[in-house]
């Protein structure tokens, strides 16, 4: 029972991470970036070549699948989803889905089409004892480094001035660009995090989720399920949800496994019908 | 009072009148679609799965681009009319025709039933409504499996000749003139549809929904019909697919025929009803020729052509292409 | 706009549409491959092709003085879309041969055009055994689950597995894989404890195996889609199954070749059944381990491959046989009692059924010159598929 509860919080922390960019980009630049499974899928690839080609350990990956991602996440910024801003959200669809075809396709050209596999150190294989409740190594680990950015995430939103100014901006645009506020780098910095974020939760996700170029096209949806879920306008909105999530996904497909796939669907349908703006929002969202 | 009031009603009749002519393009396009019979003899299989993509896209236009209602799950009425016309046609209702309206009819009822979830809600909130809607019937599709063939698909459908006279022949041409036939009639509905009064307070709607309530349009009503009424049309643009291609399987409910509808009424742009039927014709020939091209890697340059559709704006891709060609037509004549 | 939108449609429509002219030349034999080659199931039809190709670059285009073209598609492994495509090469292309079908439902969509217009259809991949019943031109060169899972039933039982679970994906060859080895298993008054089915879009496999975990059963049977296969075995791992005395068997979809080297220790000492391993010891599969990597950046066939390269060969010797005619009757006639030396091992055509009568290996995952192989150490001889009516 605990191992499920457990599990459910694992998986549903790895959500999160994945998906708090897309929640950012949205809530901040009203931005509907479907693309942004294809900034994981950078990351995890990240690692995989850093892991099987070049000998780097799984912890010193990890940063590197971070720094790649938002490097990446920065570039496209830039270069292309900054003209982007102002277009309707349809237009924003269709732009960011070719992004995810053009991803998946050169992936494939690139690494090929089948399953990468990332090989864990020892000591984060197997199971450990916590009283008397089985837990795996790996889910505790992530677990822990999930928490653990949560809180720094948290922290800098709620203490720094960088926070602050991002704050102000989601809020309003306008009045915070009229008070000074460099909105156009705040907007550059804040999606250069949120992919490399999502390139981290693709590193740490490999192992549970797997890695093949369609990566961006399956996982899309969890990553908007969360967001809607969640609301777009705090961090601890799609936190809530990503663990929610996890736990009803986990412990649904445990007990009545026969209606498994359905849990996550009719949990999302029933937080829609009586929340439609999310579970978790101030006032009346967007 | 009464003579000013009698001149307001003949102004909007007129104005009726007036956006209800046909005119030369509208008539050009349907004379392509028909000459297309006898120019691509080889291609049937082709434009008969345009016409029936082109169809669904239409139901999508009519409520995203008149109701502004954003769905990404309207593959489950495509997918509720392809089981039902599927099913019937195994039960031994081997007639087409038949069938289309019966599935029709199932596709209309069930999105009368979940159009009540898209009444509330932001952009976001209703794209996640929809396909959480479309997610679970993909589910109940696969759980019963003794009724649908779950993942293996629905086998041995018979479909019988159309109205009794024309057999399904291999080339497709059967196919393709009743699914072009099917899709005409529908769009004369739809037209009629939007350029009625009904159509204009739905566009009322979508420009101002508080407004619209003031002025005295009773706008959850109106997307209860509009929803229903396009969920019809996915329902039989699904029902053509079975018919013509005699097999049903879960992809007819998935994800990716709900984005890829939405993605060519946006290529199209939405809003004006040929929308969806030019974005069909171009996602399915480029689709078709990269992928005949390089049948691994055809993503990437599908993916290419719509960030530079988006980039560069479509109006200019399509201006720079039709000076182009203007151009080769100057030299060449 | 409007009109703007409509010339340009208009043009570019005959352009694309004109553009390609199906020009056959007098002698040619066409092969229709339809295969997946984007999407989820992208590597099965990577390996097929990749065979396809080394088959006719060993044997020549030439056969029984036809030339032989090969036309492939992507079906992007949606059942209309493989639908569509057989039926315009039939049509257009007048391909002779239609091959590929890298799942059950695309080989379901396409079976009754092959009845319809008389052409053989080669089953290279799909492996749900009802497949070749659908119509008398299907011949199918990989295998069936039922063929491949109730020899792994037999081993379970003659060496001691009393309480057996089942982890299946949900799907026509996992449910088929799931009842051939019930049954099997039940006759020999074994019992399965057990039987979870997981979707087939599923990211997590932690609560299906928790359930496992809670029953302790000897053993666990899977059946996985290839390339699902790595997942799975970390987690079982994860789970501390392995410790607990759980022991891990399957068919070979689990540990397949493509990529069970980069599996890891999680795959090491894991027992499945199957009809082919890439370190089968015979001269003719090291001679096809060799060019395939050769011409492959090194890459190692699997079963998927070996499905593709037999295709070709079956389809070569067919040709060969009736003088290159075309008639499709003739061509499957001479299909049916075919036998020959494959990779795997021999094999025949059983006229009854069309299916393959193939050794059925035993085999574990070892480290062999620093890689990971599936090492054969136990053969059913010349099994034929179990869930056929004979």
């Amino acid at each position: 029972m605990l191992t499920i509860l457990f599990d459910g919080i694992a998986y549903g922390m790895l959500l999160f991470i994945l998906a708090v960019g897309l929640s950012v980009t949205l809530g901040l630049m009203n931005f509907v970036n479907l693309a942004h499974g294809a900034f994981a899928m950078a990351g995890g690839y990240a690692t995989v070549i850093l892991m099987n080609g070049y000998g780097v350990p799984f912890l010193g990956s990890l940063p590197v699948s971070f720094l790649a991602a938002a490097a990446f996440g920065l570039v496209l910024e830039r270069l292309l989803y900054r003209r982007m801003y102002q277009r309707s959200h349809l237009d924003q669809v269709l732009f960011s889905i070719g992004l995810v075809f053009m991803a998946v396709a050169a992936t494939d050209f690139l690494m090929g089409s089948q399953q990468q596999i990332v090989r864990l150190p020892d000591w984060l294989r197997g199971r450990v004892e916590i009283a008397g409740v089985g837990i795996g190594a790996y889910r505790l680990f992530l677990v822990i480094v999930c928490g653990a950015l949560v809180i720094v995430l948290q922290g800098i939103l709620s203490r720094t001035r960088f926070g602050s100014q991002l704050r102000a901006a989601v809020d309003d645009t306008r009045v915070a660009r009229g008070l000074g506020i460099p909105t156009g780098r705040i907007f550059a910095a804040t999606f250069a995090i949120g992919s490399g974020l999502a390139g981290l939760g693709g590193a740490l996700g490999a192992e549970i989720l797997g890695l093949d170029p369609t990566f961006p096209l399956k996982f899309m949806l969890y990553f908007l399920i969360v967001v809607t879920v969640g609301g777009t306008a705090t961090i601890s909105g799609p936190f809530a949800a990503a663990i929610l999530l996890g736990i009803a996904d986990v412990a649904g497909k445990y007990y009545v496994p026969r209606l498994g796939a359905f849990i996550i669907y009719i949990f999302m349908l029933a937080v829609l019908i009586l929340r439609p703006n999310g579970l978790f929002v101030r006032g009346g969202g967007r | 009072m009464r003579s000013a009031t009698a001149s307001a009603r003949e102004k909007a009749r007129q104005a009726v009148a007036d956006a209800t002519r046909w005119q030369t393009p509208e008539l050009a396009f349907w004379a392509v679609a028909i000459a297309a019979i006898f120019l691509f003899p080889s291609r049937h299989l082709l434009l008969n799965e345009i016409a029936i993509v082109g169809l669904f896209a239409l139901s999508i236009d009519l409520i995203l681009g008149y109701a502004g209602i954003v769905s990404l799950g309207h593959a489950a009425f495509f997918g509720v009319g392809a089981y039902t016309a599927g099913l019937l046609a195994k039960a031994g209702i081997g007639e087409p025709v038949a069938g289309l309206a019966i599935a029709a009819a199932v596709a209309a009822a069930v999105g009368f039933a979940t159009s009540f979830l898209v009444i509330r809600g932001s952009d976001l909130t209703r794209l996640m409504v929809t396909l959480s809607v479309a997610l679970v019937f993909v589910e109940i599709a696969n759980r019963f499996e003794s009724i649908t063939g779950g993942v293996d698909g629905l086998l041995g459908i018979s479909m019988g000749p159309i109205l009794g006279l024309f057999e399904f022949d291999f080339g497709g041409t059967t196919a393709y003139c009743y699914s072009l036939a099917v899709l005409f009639g529908m769009f004369l509905v739809a037209r009629r549809l939007v350029r009625s009064p009904f159509g204009t307070s739905l566009r009322a709607l979508k420009e101002n929904r508080l407004r619209a309530g003031a002025i005295g349009i009773p706008t959850a009503r109106r997307i209860v019909t509009i929803y229903t009424i396009s969920a019809s049309i996915a329902g039989v643009a699904g029902a053509l697919l079975a018919q013509t291609t005699a097999f049903v399987s879960l992809e007819v409910l998935d994800f990716a025929r709900s984005a890829d509808g939405l993605l060519i009424l946006v290529i199209g742009g939405s809003g004006y009803l040929y929308g969806g039927l030019l974005g069909a014709i171009a996602f399915a020939l480029m689709r078709d020729a990269l992928s005949s091209l390089t049948p691994a890697y055809w993503m990437f340059w599908m993916g290419a052509i719509l960030v530079a559709l988006v980039v560069v704006g479509r109006e200019r891709v399509v201006a720079k292409f039709a000076a182009a060609v203007d151009r080769l037509r100057g030299s060449g004549s | 706009m409007f009109r703007r939108h409509m010339i340009a449609g208009a043009i570019a429509s005959v352009l694309a549409l004109g553009g390609i002219a199906p020009a056959a030349a007098q002698d040619a034999v066409k092969i229709g491959l339809i295969l997946p080659m984007t999407g989820p199931f992208a590597s099965t039809g990577r390996q097929i092709e990749a065979a396809v190709r080394l088959y006719m670059a060993q044997h020549g285009t030439t056969v029984a003085g036809k030339k032989i073209e090969l036309v492939l598609r992507d079906d992007t492994g949606t059942p209309d879309v493989t639908r569509r495509i057989a039926q315009e090469m039939i049509a257009n292309e007048r391909v002779t041969f239609l091959a590929g079908f890298g799942l059950t439902p695309l080989a379901l969509a396409t079976a009754p055009l092959a009845t319809q217009a008389k052409k053989p259809m080669i089953v290279m991949a799909a492996a749900t055994a009802m497949i070749t019943e659908q119509s008398p031109f299907i011949v199918r060169t990989s295998f069936t689950l039922p063929q491949a899972t109730v020899p792994m039933a037999d081993w379970a039982t003659h060496n001691g597995l009393k309480r057996v679970a089942t982890l299946v994906t949900d799907y026509g060859p996992g449910l088929d894989a799931e009842k051939a080895f019930k049954e099997r298993f039940a006759r020999d008054g074994r019992e399965v404890v057990a039987d979870v089915r997981v979707p087939l879009r599923n990211p997590d496999f932690a609560p299906f195996l928790q359930r496992v975990a809670d029953l302790k059963p000897d053993a666990l049977f899977v059946f996985v889609p290839s390339g699902v296969g790595a997942q799975f075995m970390k987690q079982f791992q994860e789970r501390g199954l392995d410790k607990s005395g759980v022991r891990l068997i399957g068919t070979g979809d689990l540990t397949d070749d493509d990529i069970l080297n980069e599996m890891g220790e999680p795959a090491v000492g894991v027992v499945t059944t199957h009809h082919y391993s890439a370190s089968n010891p015979s001269a003719v599969n090291k001679a096809f381990v060799k060019a395939f990597r050769a011409a492959n950046k090194n890459a190692r066939p699997n079963f998927m491959g070996v499905g593709g390269y037999d295709g070709m060969h079956v389809i070569y010797e067919a040709l060969k046989a009736t003088g290159g005619s075309t008639d499709g009757e003739k061509l499957v006639g001479a299909m049916k009692g075919m036998s020959w030396q494959s990779p795997r091992g021999p094999v025949t055509i059983e006229a009854s059924t069309r299916e393959l009568i193939q050794n059925i290996y035993v085999r574990k995952v070892e480290r062999v010159d620093g890689e990971l192989y599936n090492v054969e150490f136990a053969t059913f001889q010349a099994v034929a598929d179990p869930a056929k009516k004979r």
